[in-house]
């Protein structure tokens, strides 16, 4: 009989001989020569943690039970492997390039980085994996006591049994799991000791099989009729419960956090799905080939009341064969060892990154940046996330003192987590789901699973009390956990699975369709739904030449050509190559990225080299520090440009400024030119004269008198020249005051008639007036609308050509002004010239005229100045001049 | 600008179009058989329980014998997609 | 037999003054004050000196005397031109419109009639 000590000497022994593969596995995976670590084979066996103590002892027990309702946990996860192509491989590729550390990150990761979710979904995996470590701990505990003998310090034993399997488990997976903070969370050392364990788990099982069926029952056929003889013998599956828990386990398969750590995060190479997916069938169907076999044996073997969960050891005890109960022992333990170690690794990453981390960083300020800092706090929290994942097992154990069959508590963890899966599947296939959709899902059906299934499986009375179990919450009946809705009598796990997913799903759509994402959520969403179009071919396809050249032409396109091409030549040369293409070292790419940054900035560089390099697509870390480099590119472009707006701006006005200053100057050359010629002509007429009377003596007094008229009348428009500059000077700057009077518009016109004609022979010029139109009283500066008056009237006396010139002046009073037309009958002003016969110095006649040409320009001014307007009035007869004065200064004569 | 040299590279990919033809339908299998899986293994639904129904036997070997044949099936599919992926590897390459 | 002068000035008041100061040196002087037909003049009247003014309406002496430059029978006609504008761009404008001499208003009376009287000895 095994003692107890030599027992604990072989789980010694097996414990220190996995630490040893763990170590050389992770030595030789830091050496670099690890390739047969990363090999499918090593990928599948590790997927084996499937198989927990659960599966090794709990499925013969299951089948003792309830025939072959143990088979759906193997087909689930079966056809999820068979059918790798629909969903794992999806999930394999995201979580490539997406570096997803576990389930809770790939939920957070897709619903727009939301650490809401990411705590829901640990809290969810922490509650659904305590009672399956606990279980684990009380298989061993169990099997422990098969071999004991009954002593009475048999449940003290069975306690510490528990507590050293649970703190060397703590250890090891601290040791193993934590070693290096990897970037891609792998662990060679431990999955190199899961495949050794899986190895173990199979051979074990096998071996008890081929014992029961060849050994005992003496062949195939034999063992065959043995079972249709048995309690087992006739097909007794309930429909609802095959089909129900062969999709539960297929969602957990997908769902459970060491089950994510395996077939995603521990992944190397996708490739290696292809093979696991025949070989873990394979694996998961010799592991249940003799199960039925076992049973049906244990049955007939053991004694009444025996407890078929540990049929597996107690049938070759039996049966005196301790060997192969050692070896069926260790199977056991391997089990039981793999999945803690596994689970603990794959839940401290989710506590320690989404509750430890964030509160840690909180407390500390957030000083992210310093990483060696955060190195450190990361590894600690991870340990004690390890401790604290495992010392709750165990605290669960302690507390639920085993108890329950060991397949209940199996199946409510799967249905626990398969709450996951709406999120999950709807994420990476669905663009429309957003975070809000996934937190109700997860919600609604994590509540109804807490209190449908997991809370009474503690028994009743525990912590649901009994009230509440018979008479549902608040006495209502529609609300009694095993019978929601009233409906009765269905499987629990059936009942509960029902009700969840229905709620789950139709939370997790409903909120999906009415809510609306943000943008990163919808970029992320974007990337997993379309992660094949995204991200390049598998990675394994792509030699080192192929990404020398793919980074040469981008290179190219960056650099320019000659340049990436001395660049290149430089690394190669520097490598020792003789090539043009250097290895793709990660010297040679941190160089050239530090090349690339200098052109695109250092996210879009390491975005570019790693899409290549890696074979990954960008993450949305990447895209964002592109899209803030870009826009700080933007913004400095956009300030250059306003820069250089204003700058043209400013040069334009130079340029107008310029422009206004030469046609100023043009204008002040002509003016002066016009001045002048304006001045110098009377000039020339009073010096000719002048000389000629002083010179002449030969004159008679007739002739002398003559010429002396001439100079005086010359005289006499040099001053009215000059009287006018300085007038029309006066009035353009604006400078004049208004001498404002009240009289009549009759008055003024009868001055300003005799001032025109005073001095004028010839011809005399008839006026023809209505004096009653202008008995209008006026408020203005009379003396300067007189000056107006005069100069429209001695125009009309010097240009007016008819034979009998006439002037007509007309009063007409509207509303708003007063309008005085003068309108001869002459032959008027050409077209061309009415442009500009209100300009200075712009004389339209032939040559006699007197004036200077300011006359009308003044009279502009003037009129502007008394607030109205003086217009060339088209189509009359003669020169027509239109006087327009505000009502306001004309004020009828009562 | 002659024919010959147009044909030339036309060859080629029409040949690939071939492949990658049967390279989809090749996904395509894999995709349908995890369904034909669930189809077999829910045929067990229909079988009458009870004394009268089918022994365990013989619900054994159906439900080992379909695991079986998937697994092979998958097994096939992995090594022809693996071969046609080795074939695709060289011109990757190029 | 008396030598011939053509005036070709708009101002009534410097016609009379030039008219005076010449015939009285015993010139013949005809005048005409319109800008557009007095190149016809010109070729009617044949004078040996023509004295031209500048401001002219309807045509410019600039535009009058580049017309008289190009007839042959003119062509070397001795032109005196007077301008009331007296900055220098109007007495390069009036060289390269080939003038003879060019004087500014207002003259002195015994500088003109010495510009006339050598103008017409060639």
């Amino acid at each position: 009989m095994t003692t107890l000590n030599t027992l604990v000497a072989v789980c010694l022994g097996y414990v220190l001989f996995l630490f040893v593969v763990a170590f050389m596995a992770e030595r030789s995976a830091l050496r670099g020569n690890g390739r047969w670590l990363r090999s499918p084979l090593v990928y599948t066996l590790s997927l084996s943690i499937y198989c927990t103590a659960w599966t090794f002892y709990g499925a013969v027990g299951s089948a003792a039970r309830t025939g072959f309702e143990y088979l759906t946990i193997y087909l689930g996860p079966s056809l999820v492997m068979i059918g790798w192509w629909w969903v794992l491989r999806k999930l394999v590729r995201i979580g490539r390039t997406q570096r997803i550390t576990s389930v809770a990150d790939l939920i957070s990761s897709r619903y727009g980085k939301s650490n809401l979710l990411a705590i829901g979904v640990t809290i969810l995996a922490v509650v659904g994996t305590t009672p399956y470590i606990a279980l684990q701990l009380q298989s061993v505990t169990l099997s422990f006591q098969v071999f004991g003998t009954p002593a009475p310090a048999a449940d003290a034993l069975h306690d510490y049994t528990a507590l050293w399997v649970a703190v060397g488990l703590a250890v090891f997976t601290v040791i193993f799991g934590t070693r290096n903070l990897d970037a891609n969370e792998r662990h060679h050392g431990v999955v190199m000791a899961i495949a050794v364990e899986a190895v173990v788990k199979l051979t074990a099982l096998l071996a008890v099989g081929v014992f029961v069926v060849w050994g005992l029952s003496g062949g195939l056929s034999e063992t065959l009729a043995r079972i249709d003889a048995s309690p087992l013998g006739h097909w007794q599956m309930e429909g609802g419960r095959w089909a129900g828990i062969t999709l539960l386990s297929a969602a957990a398969f997908l769902c459970l956090p060491r089950m994510f750590q395996v077939l995603v995060v521990e992944s190397d190479d996708e490739t290696h799905l292809r093979t696991a997916s025949w070989a873990f069938p394979l694996y998961l169907m010799l592991m249940s080939l003799f199960v039925v076999p076992i049973a049906v044996v244990g049955l007939d073997l053991m004694p009444a009341g025996s407890n078929p969960d540990l049929f597996v050891l107690t049938v070759p005890l039996s049966q005196g064969q301790e060997g192969l109960a050692l070896l069926s022992f260790l199977g056991g333990f391997s089990s039981a060892t793999s999945m803690v170690i596994v689970a603990a690794i794959a839940l401290s990453t989710m506590v320690s990154n989404h509750i430890v981390m964030p509160i840690w960083l909180r407390f500390t300020g957030g000083g992210a940046s310093v990483s060696g800092d955060v190195r450190h706090v990361v590894l600690v929290s991870r340990r004690l996330s390890i401790a604290g994942v495992v010392g709750l097992g165990y605290v669960y154990y302690a507390v639920s003192g085993g108890g329950t069959a060991l397949a209940t508590i199996g199946l409510v963890s799967f249905a626990g987590l398969a709450q996951v899966l709406p999120a999950m599947l709807g994420g990476i296939f669905w663009r429309g789901a957003t975070r809000v959709g996934a937190f109700a899902g997860l919600t609604a059906g994590f509540g109804i699973w807490l209190y449908t299934l997991f809370l009474p499986s503690f028994g009743s009375g525990m912590i649901l009390p009994d009230a509440l179990m018979q008479n549902g919450l608040f006495g209502l009946g529609w609300l009694r956990p095993y019978a929601l809705f009233g409906i009765e009598g269905m499987d629990p796990v059936l009942h509960t699975l029902f009700w969840s997913m229905a709620f789950n799903l139709g939370a997790f759509f409903l909120a999906s369709l009415v809510s609306f994402p943000s943008p990163l959520e919808r970029l992320q969403g974007a990337q997993f739904v379309n992660i094949f179009q995204h991200s390049g071919a598998a990675s394994s396809w792509s030699g080192g030449v192929v990404q020398s050249e793919d980074l040469m032409i981008m290179a190219q396109r960056i650099l320019g050509a000659r340049e990436a091409q001395a660049l290149f030549a430089r690394e190669a040369e520097r490598q020792g190559h003789p090539g043009a293409l250097p290895e793709t070292s990660p010297d040679f790419l941190e160089a050239l990225e530090r090349e690339l940054a200098g052109s695109v900035g250092a996210a879009t560089a390491h975005a570019m080299v790693g899409q290549i390099v890696g074979g990954m697509s960008v993450s949305v870390e990447d895209l964002m520090a592109v899209a803030d480099e870009t826009a700080q590119m933007m913004e400095y472009s956009s300030r250059l440009e306003a820069q250089s707006a204003e700058l043209s701006r400013t040069a334009r006005q130079l340029r107008e400024a310029n422009a206004k200053l030469t046609r100023l100057s043009v204008q002040k050359d002509a003016f002066l030119s016009q001045i002048s010629h304006e001045l110098r002509t009377p000039m020339t007429s009073i010096r000719a004269f002048s000389e000629i009377l002083r010179d002449g003596s030969a004159l008679g007094p007739e002739d002398q008198a003559k010429y002396a008229t001439i100079i005086q009348d010359e005289a006499i428009r040099l001053t009215r020249l000059l009287d006018d500059l300085l007038d029309l000077s006066v009035l353009e700057n604006g400078q004049v005051s208004l001498n404002l009077r009240q009289g009549l518009l009759c008055d003024v016109l009868d001055r300003a008639e005799a001032a025109a004609l005073a001095y004028t022979d010839g011809p005399r010029l008839q006026i023809n007036r209505d004096r009653k139109a202008e008995t209008l009283v006026l408020n203005t500066d009379l003396d300067r609308l007189s000056q107006v008056f005069i100069n429209l009237i001695s125009n009309a006396d010097k240009y007016c050509d008819a034979a009998q010139p006439e002037l007509d002046i007309r009063v007409v009073q509207t509303a708003e002004s007063l309008v005085i037309d003068f309108i001869d009958n002459g032959s008027g002003v050409s077209v061309e010239a009415r442009d500009v016969i209100f300009e200075k110095f712009a004389r339209v006649s032939d040559g006699q005229a007197g004036g200077a040409g300011l006359g009308l320009a003044i009279s502009r001014q003037i009129v502007t100045r008394l607030g109205g307007a003086i217009t060339y009035l088209t189509g009359q007869k003669g020169a027509a001049f239109r006087v327009i004065v505000p009502q306001g200064m004309a004020l009828a004569a009562q | 600008m002659t024919a010959p040299a147009e044909d030339r590279p036309r060859r080629p990919s029409l040949f690939l179009e071939r492949r990658t033809y049967r390279r989809r339908r090749l996904m395509d299998a894999a995709r349908l058989l995890p369904l034909l899986g669930l189809l077999l293994w829910c045929i067990p639904l229909l079988w009458p329980s009870g004394p009268e129904g089918v022994t365990s036997s013989g619900a054994l070997t159906y439900i080992f014998c379909v695991w079986l044949g998937l697994i092979l099936v998958a097994f096939g599919l992995a090594l022809r997609l693996r071969s046609e992926e080795v074939d695709k590897l060289p011109e990757a390459r190029k | 037999m008396p030598k011939h002068v053509l005036l070709i000035e708009d101002e009534p008041n410097i016609i009379e003054a030039i008219s005076f100061i010449l015939s009285r040196d015993g010139w013949t002087v005809n005048t005409h004050s319109n800008g557009t037909t007095a190149v016809d003049t010109v070729h009617a009247r044949r004078p040996d000196v023509l004295i031209l003014d500048v401001m002219l309406p309807g045509k410019s002496g600039y535009d009058i005397l580049r017309e008289l430059r190009e007839h042959p029978e003119t062509e070397g006609l001795p032109v005196l031109m007077l301008t009331a504008r007296g900055q220098t761009k109007d007495r390069e404008m009036a060289e390269r419109a080939g003038v003879n001499a060019f004087m500014a208003k207002p003259f002195s009376n015994s500088e003109m009639l010495e510009m006339v009287r050598s103008l017409s000895t060639p």
